[in-house]
């Protein structure tokens, strides 16, 4: 394993940060948020994404895609990240993408993933049911019937979930709240007849909605993977989900750092450069610091996710954590350094701290994460 | 790739054959090879064993064969540390020579001094020491006083400098000296070695809160230094002296790695379950198992940052000084945490009360108070990163 990009990684990095810049600066996803835009997103950046084969990068070829591994589309995220960019890459293309391909039938794969390849749909991932990320609290029910399955209950923050053609939902088929097992995979249109979808404005000005759910009738077809047997794929999903997210979160973390080390440099009080008081040095070099060990974090999971590495749960862990407490940190710092122009809405820096919070929390927040690489470990 | 595994196959026969059975287990405190005209060997395959890596170069695997290094590079040099790690091989020298004075000499020195000096420090024959902090330098190092005047064919050296680790079993010392007394306090620097056999050099030990003397004052009274022991040029020396402070930083920020005892009954983690009991094999005292998981995932990213520098193929820079910050506060939490872990038998002094792990772990913890303040001081890093790195104004 080495802890460097290959070429044709950073030519996708290279890619990503110039589409980030030129088409999607922090301006885009402003415009999106003054306009009250009903996605969040804009079609059109989403199209040009997909023709660059973004949608399908973590597709195998057969499908459509260029089966390009995690790293491939992290760095993308990571990139994005710097400017804030929204878009239903994370929901499609890394945790719809990645359950299908985990869990689905060959024609399943066929269809969806062909579809997404093409851009023609996007998807969600539907799992939390309360305020905080657990996967083994899914009570949502899904029941047999005579000709299929009938699904009760309720999904909260789904990402995407207010513009997704197709969700995939995580339902109990057996056991109670607080076991793994017994979980099932469900994928349907979010059209459905028995899906009421709520869309929830947010401090990131992203897309997330709840879900009711009554008397969802679905059929065997509909089923993703086997009955009661989803929970260790869907936890492939959540840590893939997890490692992408952190590699954004990343981006989000370098670029609000680095224009406040701008910002440092030029603002003048006292007669002198604000960067050269000590106090505020020696917080921007611990920082940096962070910023260093979160680089390598995120590095070793996208390597271990694509070496299928049995450290991949762990490293996991150790990514979402190390970049949620790195970003948690500079997103404080960067708003208290700008001073009084950082607590405006004029200024962008806010953006980053808005989105961090809402980052910080997906898929197990930095408690979640430390306990959990505790138990990994054995501690 | 063939190469490196023809290489992988080379260095295990060779290791087989040339491992002494003895190095082959865990290291023992006074066990510890440091090489030098006065070393004593209380394990006699210690010596041998440094004798064979020594000849080999492996002592100093990135040094250039002429000089007597192995004279591998970067992709080999890995796989004998992986080589070495897998049969548990003791490190055959510990050496100033060769963590900070090698590479700056390379560097820095003319073909004479690197065919004289290199390779006795490869071989452990010479063992040297670091003459930098004075009484009123320290991190202010620039301001340093110990004075070299030119006397034709020699300097005459005086002044005092302290810190000086291991001095009083040392061969030679690499000093700062002011050879300019009228330049800017950074310009009127030289780096010389000095035989401390020459008259005129003592030592003498400073006893440290641990109750240990790895320090020492020394002391330069009229020491005549020949010229062709000045690296570099004359009032050059402060370029040198920050180089090698950085190959200093880099070694003193392994420390934040815990090492071979990380994992073990001697970790952090083997010690907390010991004595604040388990529950369901986990440390059951639930605060202070989220304590010591913090503290090891901090390490985990740690060690994959120094990898990442390592894969990245970063020599010996400002970004040195992250690692040294890093490291050396890692290293500090660690054994705070293992002195709460011990509770009161992290305390103990002396006497039979307390076996003599703990009473190490307690020497040791005073111990690392120092590692945030050798090599420059945790707040000096920070200046270092804010102002080199990061390029923020003075």
């Amino acid at each position: 394993m080495k802890l460097v990009l290959s070429e044709e990684q950073e030519y996708l990095r290279e890619t990503a940060s110039n589409f980030a810049k030129e088409k999607t600066p922090v301006s885009h996803l402003r415009s999106l948020r003054d306009s009250e835009d009903a996605n969040c997103w804009d079609k059109k950046i989403w199209d040009e994404m997909v023709s660059l084969g973004w949608s399908g990068i973590l597709i195998p070829e057969q499908f459509g895609g260029s089966d390009f591994g995690l790293t491939g589309i992290s760095v993308i995220l990571q990139e994005l990240g710097r400017t804030l960019s929204p878009s239903p890459l994370f929901a499609t293309s890394v945790l719809g993408v990645t359950a299908i391909n985990q869990l689905g039938k060959e024609d399943q794969k066929k269809d969806f993933l062909g579809k997404i390849a093409k851009g023609e749909i996007t998807c969600c991932l539907a799992v939390d049911e309360g305020t905080h990320h657990n996967l083994s609290n899914v009570e949502l029910s899904a029941k047999k019937t005579k000709d299929g399955w009938i699904l009760n209950g309720s999904k909260v923050f789904v990402i995407d979930g207010a513009s997704a053609d197709v969700a995939i939902i995580i339902a109990r088929t057996s056991g109670i709240k607080g076991d793994l097992q017994g979980l099932t995979a469900f994928i349907t249109d979010t059209k459905a007849k028995g899906i009421s979808i709520k869309k929830v404005p947010t401090a990131d000005s992203r897309n997330y909605a709840n879900f009711e759910i009554k008397d969802l009738n679905l059929t065997s077809d509909d089923l993703l993977g086997n009955v009661d047997d989803a929970s260790d794929s869907i936890q492939k999903v959540l840590d893939f989900g997890r490692i992408a997210l952190a590699a954004e979160m990343l981006g989000n973390t370098q670029e609000a750092f680095d224009v406040t080390i701008q910002y440092l440099k030029d603002r003048k009080q006292f007669g002198v450069p604000i960067g050269s008081f000590q106090a505020l040095q020696h917080r921007a070099a611990k920082m940096f610091c962070e910023i260093e060990l979160t680089k390598s974090a995120v590095m070793a999971a996208m390597n271990a996710a694509d070496e299928s590495s049995n450290q991949m749960e762990r490293l996991s862990s150790l990514a979402k954590y190390q970049a949620g407490q790195t970003l948690h940190l500079v997103s404080n710092e960067s708003i208290q350094m700008h001073g009084g122009i950082g607590v405006t809405d004029e200024y962008d820096i806010g953006f980053y701290l808005k989105r961090a919070r809402v980052a910080e929390q997906i898929f197990g927040n930095t408690s979640f994460h430390q306990s959990r690489y505790s138990d990994i470990s054995g501690y | 790739m063939s190469d490196l595994k023809a290489f992988r196959d080379e260095v295990k026969d060779w290791l087989e054959q040339n491992c002494p059975p003895t190095m082959r287990t865990p290291l023992v405190a006074d066990e510890e090879v440091w090489g030098g005209r006065n070393a004593k060997y209380k394990n006699p395959e210690s010596k041998l064993w440094l004798k064979r890596m020594g000849e080999k170069g492996w002592t100093a695997p990135a040094i250039p064969k002429e000089y007597g290094g192995g004279g591998l590079d970067r992709d080999q040099i890995k796989v004998l540390n992986e080589e070495l790690f897998a049969i548990g091989a003791r490190p055959p020298l510990n050496s100033f020579g060769i963590w900070m004075l090698a590479p700056v000499i390379i560097e820095y020195g003319n073909e004479v001094q690197k065919l004289e000096h290199i390779p006795k420090i490869i071989k452990g024959e010479i063992r040297w020491c670091q003459g930098y902090s004075e009484p009123g330098s320290g991190s202010d190092l620039a301001s340093l006083s110990t004075k070299a005047e030119d006397m034709g064919d020699h300097y005459l050296v005086n002044g005092q400098k302290v810190w000086t680790s291991y001095a009083d079993k040392a061969d030679w010392i690499f000093a700062l000296v002011r050879t300019g007394p009228k330049e800017p306090k950074h310009t009127g620097i030289s780096f010389l070695l000095i035989d401390m056999a020459d008259p005129g050099v003592t030592t003498k030990k400073i006893t440290l809160i641990s109750g240990k003397s790895p320090f020492c004052e020394t002391f330069f009274d009229n020491v005549k230094v020949p010229k062709e022991n000045l690296i570099g040029e004359e009032n050059q020396g402060w370029t040198i002296a920050k180089k090698l402070l950085q190959h200093e930083r880099n070694f003193i920020s392994n420390f934040g790695l815990a090492g071979g005892g990380g994992s073990g009954t001697k970790g952090i983690v083997g010690i907390a379950k010991k004595y604040l009991g388990e529950e369901n094999g986990m440390i059951a005292d639930s605060d202070f198992r989220a304590a010591v998981t913090k503290h090891k995932m901090k390490e985990h990213a740690f060690g994959l940052t120094l990898q990442r520098a390592n894969d990245e193929g970063a020599k010996a820079s400002a970004a040195s000084s992250i690692f040294k910050f890093y490291g050396t506060e890692h290293n500090k939490e660690r054994y705070e945490l293992m002195i709460s872990a011990l509770g009161n038998k992290g305390v103990v002094w002396s006497g039979d009360q307390a076996d003599d792990n703990e009473k190490d772990i307690t020497r040791a913890w005073l111990r690392t108070k120092a590692n945030s303040i050798e090599g420059g001081t945790s707040e000096v890093q920070l200046n270092v990163i804010a102002k080199r790195v990061l390029d923020l104004p003075t």
